[in-house]
């Protein structure tokens, strides 16, 4: 891919703005629009944007495929251990409110929505990078 | 229905039949892109920020990126049959 000096500054320069909105998005969920998915393919562009920029082989330096296969797991056994976590308490799926903390139950489930919206978050940026960067990548046809 | 409205209802029927029929793949890519950024715009005026937000993360740039790379990949140009 063909990429010159103005648009890698410029790509530099805008790529931790663009992680900081999409981290804004995500912690901010529960109170404003936007939310895990949203904030995570924000954070997931700034990483395509840098794969553009660049080349592949230097994007792919920054997040390897290893990182991006752990973050994905990651966010996927968080979401579902937050879920089974409840279960475990004696409730239902997601029941955010019968989680013994020492907090009031409206404190709790949003301190749960809060950590379930960052388990979204890592699972769907490594996600949006991922389908970027596998369908470009060279294949030896 | 406001003026405004109206605007943005008739551009998106507008860019909904140019999609289809623009040859250049490229271009249609484009065209698509900017339909996805005036439905963001519907969507806050429908009060649905979250969807807005979406639309235009998904849409407008994830959609639009993958599209360019398969372009890439294969032909620009549609086949005439």
């Amino acid at each position: 891919m063909m990429t010159t000096v103005v648009i890698q500054t410029i790509a530099r320069v805008v790529v931790p703005f663009l992680q900081l909105f999409g981290l804004y998005i995500i912690v901010h969920g529960p109170v404003s629009p936007g939310g895990g998915f949203q904030g995570g393919v924000i954070v997931g562009a700034s990483m395509i944007l840098l794969a553009l920029s660049y080349d592949l082989s230097s994007a792919e330096t920054k997040v390897s495929h290893k990182v991006r296969i752990a973050m994905d797991s990651t966010g996927a056994l968080l979401f579902a251990g937050m879920g089974l976590l409840c279960l475990l308490v004696g409730g239902v799926f997601l029941e955010y409110g019968i989680i013994p903390l020492p907090m009031a139950p409206a404190e709790v489930r949003g301190l749960m929505i809060l950590l379930v919206g960052v388990a979204i978050g890592i699972h769907i940026m490594a996600l949006a990078a991922s389908l970027f960067l596998h369908l470009a990548e060279e294949h030896d046809t | 229905m406001g003026i405004f409205e109206f605007i943005l209802m008739s551009f998106l029927i507008l860019l909904a039949i140019a999609v289809v029929f623009v040859r250049d793949l490229l271009a249609a890519t484009v065209v698509f892109l900017v339909y996805s950024l005036i439905m963001a715009i519907v969507f806050t005026q429908l009060k649905a920020p979250d969807v807005a937000l979406t639309e235009a993360a998904v849409g407008a740039g994830i959609t639009t990126l993958l599209f360019i790379v398969t372009i890439a990949k294969t032909t620009r140009r549609e086949e005439d049959d």
